[in-house]
C-alpha cells in the first residue's frame, strides 16, 4: 500500500484543534488515492471522559435499532446522537454515522465476574462487527473517537468538522488501498477500546498473525492486515500485561545475529520473546503509529521498507511518513529525526 | 518348483566397450554378474538384477545399461506385471511380501497441487543475498505468554534491563535450518552412514536421530546434535544413552508401517551391533508392535514423564507417530500427555523393512496430517505446548516450505538423505545386500561408503535446500521463518477437491484474499 500516516501529541496534555492534523496529512495527498482517510483524536470528550464512547457506521435505520437493542443487554446508554457532519461535495454515499456514550451495567459486571469492563466491551464489539449485519463499531474507547470514511483524509476531516474538536493527541491516515476494497469501515485508523492504529504497509505474515489472534478469541472480520496489528497490541499490552517497549520488541524483534552480540541478560530476554511470541512477529513493509491516549508510538518494520520521520518542538511530538507533513504545521530547522529500522519513536503524555 | 516370475530389469552389455575387467562382478552383491570360469567371460543373469545401478555407475567404460524389463504381454491396467509377479512369488513361497523404503504406489502427491505466493508491487520481495534471512527455529514446548515484571511508574522504560523476566523456558532444540535427519537405526544402516549423518548434523547446526538401534560409542562425541530413540524393543537404552543425547524421542509408530513392529534378523546382529543394542550377538532383534507398557494415553504420559525425570527436565521429549486417520485427536492427546515435540510420519515415509501390503496401504498423506494437527492444536489453544516435526517423503525444498507454511515447525528427511549419499531406491534394504554400502552390515559392502565424503554430500544438500528456502521466503517478502510457519494464506490449492482444500485450510488458486 502507498498511504501516508501522521500523528501529533502534546506531551503536556494541552488540547489543540483537529485542524492541525488535517493540514499535516493533507500535505502528503500524493500518497493517497481518495479511497479512504481517517483520524483518531484523544481528549475530545472531556464531559464524558469516564464513559465508553462508540462510533458506529450503520447501513440502515433497521440495523441501528437492532444494534441498540443488543447494546442495551450489557450497557446503559447515556447519550445517543448523530456524529456531526457537514455536507461537502467530495464525500458521497455516506452511511448513518452515530455515537453513543455507554456504561457497563452493574448486573452484567456481576454476572461475568471473570471479565473486566474492557473484556465485556471487546466481546460486544467483536459480536457486532463479526455479524456483518450492516453495523460496524469503528471506535470504542474512553474520551477518544475515530472519524473515517471513503475520500481523501483532508475531505473526511472537513466532513466530520474536526476543526471544532480539540484533543491532545491526533493520528491520521490517507489511503491508497491495494488488497481490500475501499469502504467506510475499512479506512484507518482501526480502533479497539482506547487503542487506535494507522498503518502504511502490507504484512506478509498476516496469515499467521491472524490464526494466532483467533486462538485468543479475536475475530478478524476486515480481511486487512492493519486490523491484526491492532489486536496484537491489545493482546500483548492489555491481556498479557506487557509494557509497550516489550511489545514493540515482540512485533519487531532484533535479528538473531544482533541478539548474539548482547549481554547475557539481554540475550535471555530477547531470545525468550522471539521463541514465545514467534507468531506475533510482523513481517513485511510497515510504518505504524499507535496510540492509547497515554503514548504515541511509531515504528517501522525490521528493515525499514516504509518511511517514518519524527520531530519534537516545544511540548509537541510529531510523526509522519514524510518531513513535509511536519514542516507544514511546525516550521522546524533542526531536530528532524529519521528512526532506524526497527527503532521506535515515542511521544509520552506527561500529565498525571 | 520352477519359478513363473519374470525379471524386473534387463542389463545390456555393449561388448565393444566391455573390457572384461570384472568390476561389475565385484560390485553386485546380488550376483547378477558372474565370471564364467570356463569361457573366462563375464556373464549376466538379469533375473538377479535389483536395478540399483551400482554396476552401470562403476563400469569404467560405460558398457552397461540397465532398463526396465517389459514382456509386452497383453495390456491389463488391473492385473499389471507387478501384480502378477507378486502373485507368483507368494504362490511359490507362501510368505508375506517384504520391501524397503517408502511406498512407490501412484498416490496423488498433494505437494504438487499446492502453489506458493510471491510479493509483487505493493510488498517488495527481499533478496536473501543482500538482506538478512532467518531460518533459525527452536523446537520444544513454549509457554503461552511471558511474565515480565516492570515498574509501572517507569512508563518510559528507558532501560528494559530494569525489568525482570520471570518466565523460564522449557528445554529447546535450536536448529539453524528447519530440517533434521530422520530416525534410521544402526542395524538398518551401517555405522559409516550413522557417522556421516552425525557429522553433517554437527556442521549444519541441526540434529540426526539414532532410530531405535542404540548409540554406538564412537558417536557419543556428536551428542549435541543427537536425538536418541526409545522404541518398543528398548534397544540400547541406558543412562549414558540419555546423557549423550540432546533430546529423547519415543517411537510409537512409523509412516511406512503403522501398527507394525520391527525385526532385525540375527545374521545382521554383529558384535558391534550386539553391544550397541545390548542384546546377544546373532539373535534376532524384535521390536514388538506396541510398547508393552503403553496400552493407552495415560501410559504414554507416564513414559514421557519417566524420561523427563531421567533427563532432569533438561531435554525435550518427542513422541513419533504414524499419520493415521484420527491423527489430529491422537496428536492432541500426545501434547496433553506432556510431549514437547510431536513427530508425525506420513504414508510415504521410508523403512529398512516392511510388509509390502502395510507400506502401500496404511496411513494418510503427511500434507493432510500436518494441516489437521496444526488446526486442531490451535482450536484447542495448545499449539504452543509442542512443536510439530513432519516426516514422510520430503523430496525437495519446495515440499519443506509448503510443510512449514501448512503449520509444521520442521521436517525430518530420511530417504532424501540416503539418496544424497548414493541410494538409488531399489527397495532391497531388507536383504542386507545394499550395493551402495548403506543398508548393510557386510564389511565388504560397508567400506564402500566413505563417511567423510557422504557427510560432505549431506552438508551440500542441507545448504542447497536452505539457500532455496531463503530464496522462496525472500520472494514472498518474508525474512524470518516464523512468519512463514502456519501462514496458510500464502498457499493456494490447484486441482484439489473441496474436501482437500477444507482440510488443508487453503484457498483455491485464483481466489484472492
Amino acid at each position: 500500500m502507498g498511504c501516508s500516516i501522521a500523528g501529533i501529541i502534546d506531551e503536556s496534555g494541552k488540547r489543540f484543534s483537529g485542524e492541525e492534523i488535517i493540514r499535516s496529512i493533507k500535505k502528503m495527498f500524493l500518497r493517497a488515492n481518495g479511497l479512504g482517510g481517517g483520524f483518531a483524536g484523544y481528549g475530545i470528550y472531556p464531559e464524558n471522559k469516564d464513559d465508553f464512547c462508540f462510533h458506529v457506521i450503520y447501513n440502515s435505520e433497521k440495523v441501528k435499532e437492532d444494534t441498540e437493542n443488543f447494546l442495551r443487554h450489557d450497557f446503559n446508554i447515556l447519550k445517543s446522537e448523530p456524529i456531526p457532519t457537514r455536507s461537502i461535495e467530495e464525500i458521497i454515499n455516506r452511511p448513518l454515522l452515530w455515537r453513543y456514550f455507554l456504561k457497563v451495567k452493574q448486573e452484567v459486571r456481576k454476572r461475568f465476574y471473570e471479565m473486566t469492563e474492557e473484556d465485556i466491551v471487546m466481546r460486544s464489539v467483536m459480536k457486532i462487527n463479526d455479524a456483518s449485519a450492516g453495523a460496524f463499531i469503528i471506535s470504542s474507547g474512553k474520551n477518544m473517537g475515530i472519524f473515517k470514511g471513503v475520500g481523501y483524509a483532508s475531505d473526511i476531516g472537513r466532513f466530520f468538522r474536526l476543526e471544532e474538536y480539540s484533543g491532545y493527541c491526533w493520528i491520521a491516515h490517507d489511503r491508497f488501498p491495494t488488497n481490500t476494497p475501499g469502504w467506510w469501515g475499512g479506512a484507518h485508523p482501526f480502533g479497539l477500546l482506547n487503542f487506535s492504529l494507522v498503518h502504511n504497509g502490507e504484512i506478509s505474515s498476516y496469515g499467521i498473525n491472524k490464526r494466532y489472534l483467533e486462538e485468543f478469541g479475536y475475530k478478524l472480520t476486515l480481511r486487512t492486515d492493519s486490523e491484526a496489528i491492532l489486536y496484537l497490541f491489545d493482546l500483548l499490552l492489555r491481556k498479557h500485561n506487557l509494557p509497550i517497549n516489550i511489545v514493540h520488541k515482540i512485533l519487531c524483534p532484533p535479528l538473531w545475529s544482533e541478539i548474539e552480540k548482547m549481554t547475557q541478560k539481554e540475550q535471555d530476554l530477547y531470545r525468550t520473546l522471539r521463541i514465545v511470541y514467534s507468531n506475533a512477529l510482523i513481517n513485511g513493509p510497515s510504518a505504524i503509529i499507535v496510540s492509547d491516549g497515554k503514548i504515541m508510538f511509531g515504528f517501522s518494520d525490521r528493515i525499514k521498507l516504509r518511511p517514518l520521520v519524527a520531530a519534537r518542538k516545544g511540548t509537541k511530538f510529531y510523526l509522519a511518513s514524510e518531513e513535509c507533513a511536519i514542516q507544514e504545521v511546525c516550521s522546524i530547522s533542526s531536530g528532524i529525526h529519521f528512526p532506524k529500522a526497527g527503532e521506535p519513536a515515542i511521544g509520552y503524555l506527561n500529565n498525571k | 518348483m520352477k519359478t513363473l516370475t519374470f525379471p524386473d530389469f534387463v542389463i545390456n552389455r555393449d561388448n565393444e566397450k566391455c573390457i572384461q575387467c570384472e568390476v561389475c562382478v565385484r560390485q553386485c552383491a546380488f550376483d547378477a554378474h558372474t565370471l564364467d570360469k570356463e569361457t573366462n567371460k563375464v556373464e549376466t543373469d538379469i533375473k538377479k538384477c535389483v536395478g540399483c545401478l551400482r554396476c552401470a555407475t562403476m563400469c569404467p567404460t560405460g558398457a552397461l545399461c540397465v532398463s526396465e524389463y517389459s514382456q509386452k504381454i497383453r495390456k491389463n491396467c488391473n492385473w499389471n506385471e507387478k501384480q502378477l509377479k507378486e502373485l507368483y512369488k507368494q504362490a511359490e513361497t507362501g510368505g508375506v511380501l517384504l520391501t524397503g523404503m517408502g511406498t512407490d504406489k501412484d498416490y496423488k502427491i498433494i505437494w504438487d497441487h499446492i502453489l506458493l505466493d510471491a510479493a509483487q508491487v505493493t510488498n517488495p520481495s527481499i533478496d536473501p543475498l543482500r538482506e538478512p534471512m532467518e531460518l533459525r527455529t527452536y523446537l520444544g514446548s513454549k509457554p503461552s505468554k511471558i511474565d515480565f515484571r516492570f515498574d509501572i511508574s517507569d512508563l518510559k522504560l528507558k532501560n528494559l534491563q530494569k525489568g525482570i523476566l520471570k518466565t523460564k523456558l522449557p528445554p529447546q532444540l535450536k536448529i539453524e535450518t528447519p530440517i533434521l535427519f530422520s530416525a534410521m537405526s544402526y542395524g538398518a544402516i551401517s555405522l559409516n552412514v550413522c557417522r556421516a549423518l552425525a557429522q553433517a548434523a554437527e556442521e549444519c547446526g541441526i540434529y540426526y536421530n539414532t532410530g531405535e538401534g542404540g548409540l554406538h560409542k564412537d558417536l557419543y562425541k556428536y551428542s549435541k546434535n543427537t536425538i536418541v530413540q526409545v522404541a518398543s524393543g528398548r534397544f540400547g537404552v541406558n543412562p549414558d544413552y540419555f546423557e549423550a543425547a540432546a533430546a529423547v524421542e519415543i517411537k510409537i509408530g512409523q509412516g511406512a508401517k503403522p501398527g507394525i513392529g520391527g525385526h532385525l534378523p540375527g545374521e545382521k546382529v554383529t558384535e558391534e551391533i550386539s553391544q550397541t543394542r545390548m542384546i546377544p550377538s546373532g539373535t534376532d532383534a524384535l521390536s514388538p508392535a506396541p510398547h508393552h507398557d503403553i496400552y493407552s494415553i495415560e501410559d504414554l504420559s507416564q513414559l514421557i514423564y519417566s524420561l523427563k525425570e531421567a533427563t532432569e527436565y533438561k531435554k525435550p521429549i518427542s513422541v513419533k507417530v504414524a499419520a493415521v486417520h484420527n491423527i489430529a485427536a491422537i496428536a492432541s492427546g500426545i501434547v496433553r500427555a506432556g510431549a514437547d515435540i510431536v513427530a508425525i510420519d506420513g504414508i510415504r515415509g521410508g523403512t529398512g523393512a516392511a510388509p509390502t501390503r502395510i507400506r502401500d496401504n496404511v496411513g494418510i498423506p503427511i500434507e493432510l496430517a500436518i494441516a489437521s494437527v496444526d488446526s486442531r492444536l490451535r482450536e484447542e489453544g495448545i499449539r504452543n505446548r509442542a512443536s510439530i516435526i513432519a516426516a514422510g517423503g520430503f523430496r525437495n525444498s519446495g515440499d519443506v516450505v509448503k510443510a512449514i507454511t501448512l503449520g509444521a515447525d520442521a521436517v525430518y528427511i530420511g530417504t532424501a538423505a540416503l539418496v544424497a549419499m548414493g541410494c538409488h531406491l531399489c527397495q532391497k534394504c531388507y536383504t542386507g545386500k545394499c550395493n551402495w554400502g548403506i543398508a548393510t552390515q557386510d564389511p565388504y559392502l560397508v567400506k564402500r561408503l566413505n563417511p567423510d565424503i557422504a557427510a560432505r554430500r549431506l552438508i551440500n544438500l542441507i545448504k542447497a535446500w536452505s539457500h532455496e528456502i531463503k530464496e522462496i521466503m525472500g520472494g514472498m517478502g518474508i525474512n524470518a521463518i516464523e512468519s512463514l510457519r502456519g501462514n496458510r494464506l500464502r498457499l493456494r490449492g490447484f486441482d484439489l477437491h473441496d474436501n482437500e482444500l477444507k482440510i488443508l485450510d487453503i484457498k483455491p488458486a485464483g481466489e484472492s484474499l
